[in-house]
């Protein structure tokens, strides 16, 4: 497909969306009324924040849906991760690797509930040298840390976190960095090494757990991913490989 | 309903490196041999998309359940004890193949001083050396004593490597050549050498070439695909019980390996161990299944915690320093490191083995002078090429923001243009560094956990800012721009991955008062039971464990074999108040 047709296709699901929800009444003047489909990802239909748009392949990817997140979650996870690892010249950052993705999907699972860790309590603070020792799973985790992220933004800039300029939400991630926030059942410092470390994930991945979208994030590292073999190299110089994932076992 | 099986000639509990080898050997000689296994049971096969950093390096997917078991910790008495809820420290294995099937293949033999390090150490440097409360011991063994079992498991894995100019003496050559030097490993190598040192590749598990070993078994020679730690191996290049000695003892017809068993007790009737209690964990069934010889084959903790659930041996009491199980628990100081960062030259870090690496062991055991130094032994200085994966290696200079905009550049400029040159110290053992039972945290039968009461000492500090400094003048002479230097070890925490080295609990020595098991492994209060793994070392060296294991398996399984044609009895004579000063 090339790019144009991709540009076509994209267009023609934005008008038929909004087709559909022309007939189905939903508008008013050309407003979208509210209700589960008026608060989609994409919050205003013309709006250039359409995670869908870049890269084009994920309208083709069935994988780009939500699991787990509720549509405000998942706006300010894009909005926090892409300032976690930003777009920069080195290519995309996490809103466009599909990292917001690939943590909805994660946390649907057994890390998102904690079913490999011990959970039995009793449950004290414990020693810095001790490890975690909360009663909160990662659903939870990011269930607290996210609406904290939220309301902090509110408070501060009486605006929602994915609205604020890069500054602004840099200020309020660096508050939840330095432990400075008050959360329920753990420290802020605490959420924001768990979402750093997932972002970190997101972007480095396998592309089958739903980040690292076309194996953008390994270019840019230049790691070559799942390779059969590096006995032709191994005593040379650097050298670039284009990388492969593990999608490519199943072709053989 | 506990139902009770035929009896079998030996039973051992863990099927990984310690259990296999001791199967193969018993097995060939005609003994029926049952694996209990915690875990599942595994195949090559299973290894088709092991190249998965998310799956199996970051989400653990080979490791022991968590949720199940686990260890607690503190770092002294006087802290209350609390879970790993999740990993950090070290990593458990379970499964057929046990942590053989993940481990990086780094395969090292202990040095001669290592065996001998308590006498040694008061021989050249009196003993006011050791400090009042470092419980460090003799094994009972020597080097020259444990070399030909060496040999024989080094054979059987394949290992791969080049004389190491400053080791013990070896019988025999490496049974494969040494691996590839890859370009920063040509820099290791070339400094080092003008710094006067001792270079020599690092002895590797992954096969240089093709090997086919004594008992028949063929594999092939490593890919550097760096996909080693953590992982499994798809081409079967890296030593794994799974390609080695569990075929073999399968091939005989004497062995059989149930998976999913979870071994609850030990039995034991007068002085003698009758066979163990399980637990069929698909179908919650209780079985007993007797034997004339047990061997508890669970690297540490398992091996201590059964002996402890099952009041076999004496318990370690860190007050009077009394009793045996669960004494001098050590671990591996691994915080003296230097990361160089290299603004001009980029190397191929994706790419690598496990066992990929340079050596050098000028500051290792006592091969230099300790009279004007504030600590005993030393360790190995490593410039390793495991492979580098992008989740886990994102190595920046100090000072660097840890996210944003800069943080991104910075990472991925130098993730091919930085290399680690790491100390692996050695481990004293103190009067209280020890493992116990929990008190309060239990396992899904209500059995108490293992407990981990350890921290460093100031032997540990010393020796990290010794050997931080020495990585760091290497790095030096390898011409990095920026070198950021690590000598702060801190106290121990449980939380950051540090090694899978642990070792002790179930220690080795030539005297019963101060030791559990002979230089057999067998118990020295129980003829028929045999402990097996790194719970035997007194303390521990500045090497990865693995070969020392292996070297212990086989003087077990001979040892084993002794006991049956002996009908039974004490291998080895005792001797009392050897170790006492």
């Amino acid at each position: 497909m090339s790019t144009k047709d991709e540009k076509n296709s994209l267009l023609d699901k934005r008008s038929s969306r909004r087709n559909f929800l022309k007939n189905s009444g939903l508008t008013v003047g050309g407003l979208i009324a509210g209700g589960a489909l008026g608060s989609l990802l994409v919050e205003n239909d013309a709006s250039t924040t359409d995670v869908q748009s870049e890269p084009h392949k994920t309208f083709e990817n069935p994988n780009v849906a939500l699991m787990y997140f509720t549509p405000e979650q998942y706006r300010i996870t894009e909005a926090a991760t892409e300032r976690i690892f930003p777009k920069d010249h080195n290519g995309p950052g996490a809103k466009e690797l599909l990292v917001a993705y690939y943590i909805d999907h994660q946390l649907a699972g057994g890390w998102g509930t904690g079913t490999k860790e011990y959970t039995s309590g009793p449950f004290y603070p414990g020693e810095s040298t001790q490890g975690y020792q909360g009663r909160l799973n990662r659903q939870q985790i990011f269930e607290i840390g996210l609406k904290a992220i939220q309301d902090l933004s509110v408070k501060t800039y009486d605006n929602r976190f994915e609205k604020l300029s890069e500054e602004e939400q840099d200020a309020i991630l660096t508050e939840f960095a330095e432990g400075k926030v008050e959360l329920i059942g753990m420290k802020s410092d605490y959420f924001f090494g768990v979402l750093r470390s997932a972002t970190l994930e997101g972007a480095y991945a396998d592309p089958l757990y739903g980040g690292n979208a076309n194996m953008e994030g390994w270019k840019m590292k230049n790691f070559p991913g799942h390779q059969m073999s590096f006995l032709n190299i191994i005593e040379d110089e650097f050298k670039v490989i284009e990388p492969a994932a593990l999608n490519s076992q199943h072709s053989h | 309903m506990v139902k009770k099986l035929p009896k079998t000639d030996v039973v051992i509990v863990g099927v990984g490196w310690a259990g296999g080898i001791i199967a193969s050997e018993l097995t060939k000689k005609g003994y029926q041999v049952v694996g209990l296994e915690r875990g599942k049971d595994r195949k090559m096969e299973d290894y088709f998309m092991a190249h998965d950093e998310l799956r199996y390096a970051i989400r653990h997917e080979m490791m022991q359940d968590l949720s199940k078991e686990t260890i607690t910790f503190r770092n002294n008495e006087k802290m209350r004890s609390l879970p790993m809820r999740q990993y950090g420290s070290f990593l458990l294995g379970v499964g057929v193949g046990g942590a053989g099937t993940h481990w990086n293949g780094q395969n090292f033999r202990f040095l001669p001083y290592d065996f001998e390090m308590r006498s040694e150490t008061i021989k050249k440097y009196g003993a006011d050396k050791i400090p009042a409360d470092m419980t460090i011991q003799d094994w009972g063994i020597t080097y020259d004593e444990i070399e030909p079992y060496y040999d024989q498991y080094e054979k059987m894995a394949g290992i791969s490597g080049e004389d190491n100019p400053l080791g013990g003496p070896r019988s025999n050559p490496f049974p494969t050549g040494p691996m590839k030097k890859t370009q920063a490993m040509q820099l290791f190598d070339k400094a080092t050498k003008n710094m006067g040192l001792h270079p020599y590749v690092q002895p590797s598990a992954n096969l240089s070439e093709n090997y086919t070993n004594p008992d028949g078994i063929s594999r092939v020679a490593c890919q550097y695909c760096g996909f080693c730690e953590r992982f499994g191996c798809e081409y079967g290049a890296k030593a794994d019980p799974l390609v080695t000695v569990l075929p073999v003892a399968k091939a005989t017809g004497n062995f059989e390996v149930r998976p999913h068993s979870e071994v609850r007790r030990i039995l034991k009737d007068g002085d003698k161990v009758t066979g163990v209690v399980y637990v069929d964990m698909n179908t919650g069934e209780e079985f007993e299944q007797p034997a004339d010889v047990v061997v508890l084959t669970s690297y540490v903790f398992s091996n201590v915690r059964l002996l402890l659930l099952s009041e076999i041996g004496r318990p370690y009491n860190p007050t009077t320093g009394t009793g045996v199980i669960g004494k001098n628990y050590a671990y591996q100081i691994r915080k003296g490191r230097a990361t160089g960062f290299f603004d001009e030259q980029k190397f191929n870090n994706f790419a690598g083995a496990g066992g990929l690496g340079m050596i050098v062991d000028d500051y290792n055991g006592d091969n230099f002078d300790h009279t004007d130094l504030d600590f005993i032994h030393g360790g190995m200085i490593i410039l390793g090429q495991t492979g580098l994966r992008p989740i886990a290696n994102n190595r920046i200079p100090s000072g660097t923001p840890t996210w944003g905009k800069e943080f991104k550049d910075v990472s991925l400029k130098y993730t091919n243009a930085a290399l680690t040159v790491s100390g692996e110290g050695a481990s004293m053992a103190y009067k209280q560094h020890f493992l116990d039972l929990d008190p309060v945290y239990k396992d899904p039968f209500g059995d108490p956990l293992v407990r981990i009461t350890f921290d460093f000492e100031e032997q540990d500090r010393q020796l990290t800012a010794f050997l931080a400094d020495k990585c760091e003048a290497i790095l030096k002479e390898m011409g990095a721009d920026h070198i950021d230097t690590s000598r702060e070890l801190g106290p121990y925490n449980v939380a950051e991955y540090q090694s899978t080295h642990n070792t002790g609990g179930v220690i080795m020595g030539a005297d019963p008062e101060t030791s559990a098991v002979n230089s057999y492994l067998q118990m020295w209060d129980v003829d028929n039971l045999f402990v097996v793994g790194a719970s035997a070392f007194p303390q521990n060296a500045g090497y990865n464990p693995t070969g020392t294991v292996g070297a212990l398996s086989y003087r077990a399984a001979e040892g084993i074999i002794k006991f049956f044609e002996n009908n039974g009895g004490q291998l080895v004579e005792a001797k009392k108040g050897k170790q006492h000063v």
